[in-house]
């Protein structure tokens, strides 16, 4: 490799407000123009991003002390459960929570209105939120029960930490059965009615950066409108996937744990979104910064969709039950046109994460790191790659022993 | 003159089985073209259609609906995309079957063209982001 650029030297870059920045969509024709060589001189920085469904997201809040003070063991937020198994007046708020009066699907399918993503989405847009909170009472914590209004603002500390986040590609969606199913792909119609898909492909964060080059432990991002940090990798990471000869994953694989301050979050990008017959899910807008800093970081960064390919997976066997696999494989350029081929059929496609959603995230990124706002992290760890050898492992259900036990 | 509008009809429970669609051609000499009908046995019903003949003829059937307790709407106005409000998804554009939702591509805008719209509600619930609301 000719080219060879520090994280020093383009923050020094960055902060002159000199740096060469261009989106995952922008470089690739740069890439084509001037060839790979010229375009990593010139180029500093490649910014990505996606706007798509995350249910693997939350918050944790610090309320702040009442007088008489209470150690919070129930709290609801506009009669959303928050988790308060940890310290007084601390809580964790999950995306998916549903209020316990919600009819789920009972009334299948179910409606889910609203949920713990869209409590959060209220509290980033600055609403007034009911909590009320109840406590079994201790000597130092003698208050058994409150109920009050709170804002975002009025908390201590308000942060969203999010377990699974930024999915290295995702399956296809479809539906080979006879009736129509209700899934967090969305509504997919009877015998292969559509398709649905859920990356924003050549614009996401992880298929720009195949091998966590540039992402990892530490790495500063754009997260829901505000500043992030990836903090660990996600749960179900799964970097041993099966890849093609460009390294990039053919199936999901890699996650981010993501973190990042809710008081600097705008709702335009941290939304709920109700999944009819599934649940409660929030849209997240996650943009991640890639420093070129050789050849090898730009060839991954310039990445098209007709090179980036997934699996068609059935949702009304195949996923729940785990029956057969793949039902073909197809590239995002495919997905993209509105019509794939499955079976001989041609069936529409839907995207369900944004893909002008995504680009708007990569110049807005774009934007801060032109104007000497936002610096990149060289990540303070990696995260596990191809060589780790870490897979996903199923659950395995054992038979449970039963005790004999007699009561006299 | 001719009159001719496209109009949604909504029912109570109780007229819901009464003949009405019968009563305004045989009596009021009106062409009737149903472009969707949501109508079940003892539940208030839905029914959106075109309505034309004459215009002396058209008023009297309109008020013969009314005064049997038919509510009798435009049909224009009666679905709303909240382009704000939407995430641009796409999820409704393989639930829509008219293409009144519909994705511009390669850009993949979502658009809604209210004039190809059928009232058919299938995309109010498909919309996780709860952008298309209705308006009666
Ligand atoms: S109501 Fe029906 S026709 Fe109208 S936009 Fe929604 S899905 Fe399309
Ligand atoms: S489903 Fe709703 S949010 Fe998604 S594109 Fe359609 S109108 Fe917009």
């Amino acid at each position: 490799m000719k080219v060879s650029k520090t994280y020093e030297e383009i923050n020094e870059k960055i902060s002159k407000g000199d740096a060469v920045v261009v989106t995952a969509e922008e470089v690739i024709t740069l890439v084509e123009e001037k060839g790979l060589e010229q375009t990593a001189r010139e180029v500093d920085v490649v910014t990505t991003g996606t706007f798509g469904p995350m249910c693997s997201s939350g918050v944790f809040l610090n309320v702040g002390h009442s007088t008489p003070r209470m150690r919070m063991s129930k709290v609801y937020l506009n009669g959303v459960n928050a988790y308060a198994g940890i310290a007084a007046v601390d809580v964790y708020l999950g995306a998916t929570e549903i209020p316990e009066a919600d009819p789920a699907n009972q009334h299948y399918p179910g409606e889910f209105n609203y949920g713990g993503a869209h409590v959060i989405e209220d509290l980033v847009a600055g609403k007034e939120v009911r909590m009320e909170a109840y406590s079994y009472g201790t000597d130092c914590y003698p208050r058994k029960k409150l109920e009050t209004l709170i804002k975002l603002e009025d908390m201590n500390e308000a942060f969203m930490f999010n377990p699974r986040n930024a999915y290295q590609n995702y399956n296809v969606g479809v539906n080979l059965s006879d009736r129509p199913i209700y899934t967090y792909m969305g509504i997919l119609k009877p015998n292969l009615g559509n398709a649905n898909y859920s990356t924003s492909g050549q614009l996401s964060p992880l298929l720009n950066d195949p091998l966590y080059k540039a992402t990892g432990i530490g790495t500063r991002i754009f997260l829901g409108g505000g500043t992030g940090y990836v903090s660990w990798y996600g749960t179900q990471h799964n970097p041993c996937a099966n890849r093609t000869d460009k390294e990039v994953p053919r199936a999901p694989s890699a996650t981010l744990s993501l973190t990042g301050d809710l008081k600097g979050m705008d709702p335009k990008w941290v939304r709920g979104v109700s999944y009819l017959g599934y649940g409660v899910s929030l849209m997240i807008g996650v943009g991640v910064p890639i420093p070129i800093l050789n050849e090898e970081m730009l060839r991954s960064a310039a990445i098209k969709d007709e090179e980036i390919y997934t699996q068609i997976i059935d949702y009304s066997e195949g996923f729940p039950f785990g029956k057969g696999g793949s039902l073909g494989e197809v590239d995002y350029a495919q997905l993209k046109s509105g019509k794939i081929i499955i079976q001989d059929k041609e069936v529409p496609t839907a995207p369900l994460s944004s893909y002008p959603k995504a680009k708007e995230i990569a110049k807005i990124l774009k934007s801060w790191i032109q104007k000497g706002e936002f610096l990149l992290t060289e990540p303070v760890a990696s995260i596990p790659s191809v060589d780790s050898g870490k897979k996903m492992k199923p659950l395995k259900i054992r038979c449970i022993e039963e005790k004999e036990e007699f009561d006299g | 003159m001719m009159a001719k509008h496209k109009i949604v009809l909504l029912f109570p429970a109780a007229v819901v089985e009464q003949p009405f669609l019968y009563h305004l051609v045989k009596d009021y000499n009106l062409f009737v073209n149903i472009i969707r009908a949501n109508i079940n046995p003892r539940k208030e019903g839905r029914l959106v259609m075109e309505l034309a003949g004459e215009q002396e003829d058209y008023d009297a059937g309109i008020n013969f609906l009314e005064s049997r307790g038919v509510t009798v709407m435009p049909f224009e106005q009666q679905v709303k995309w909240n382009e704000d409000r939407c995430t641009q998804c796409g999820a409704c554009t393989v639930i829509c079957p008219t293409d009144a939702l519909k994705m511009i591509r390669p850009e993949m805008i979502v658009e809604f063209d209210e004039s190809k719209c059928i009232v058919c509600e299938h995309c109010f619930k498909a919309c996780p982001a709860r952008a298309i609301v209705a308006h009666y």
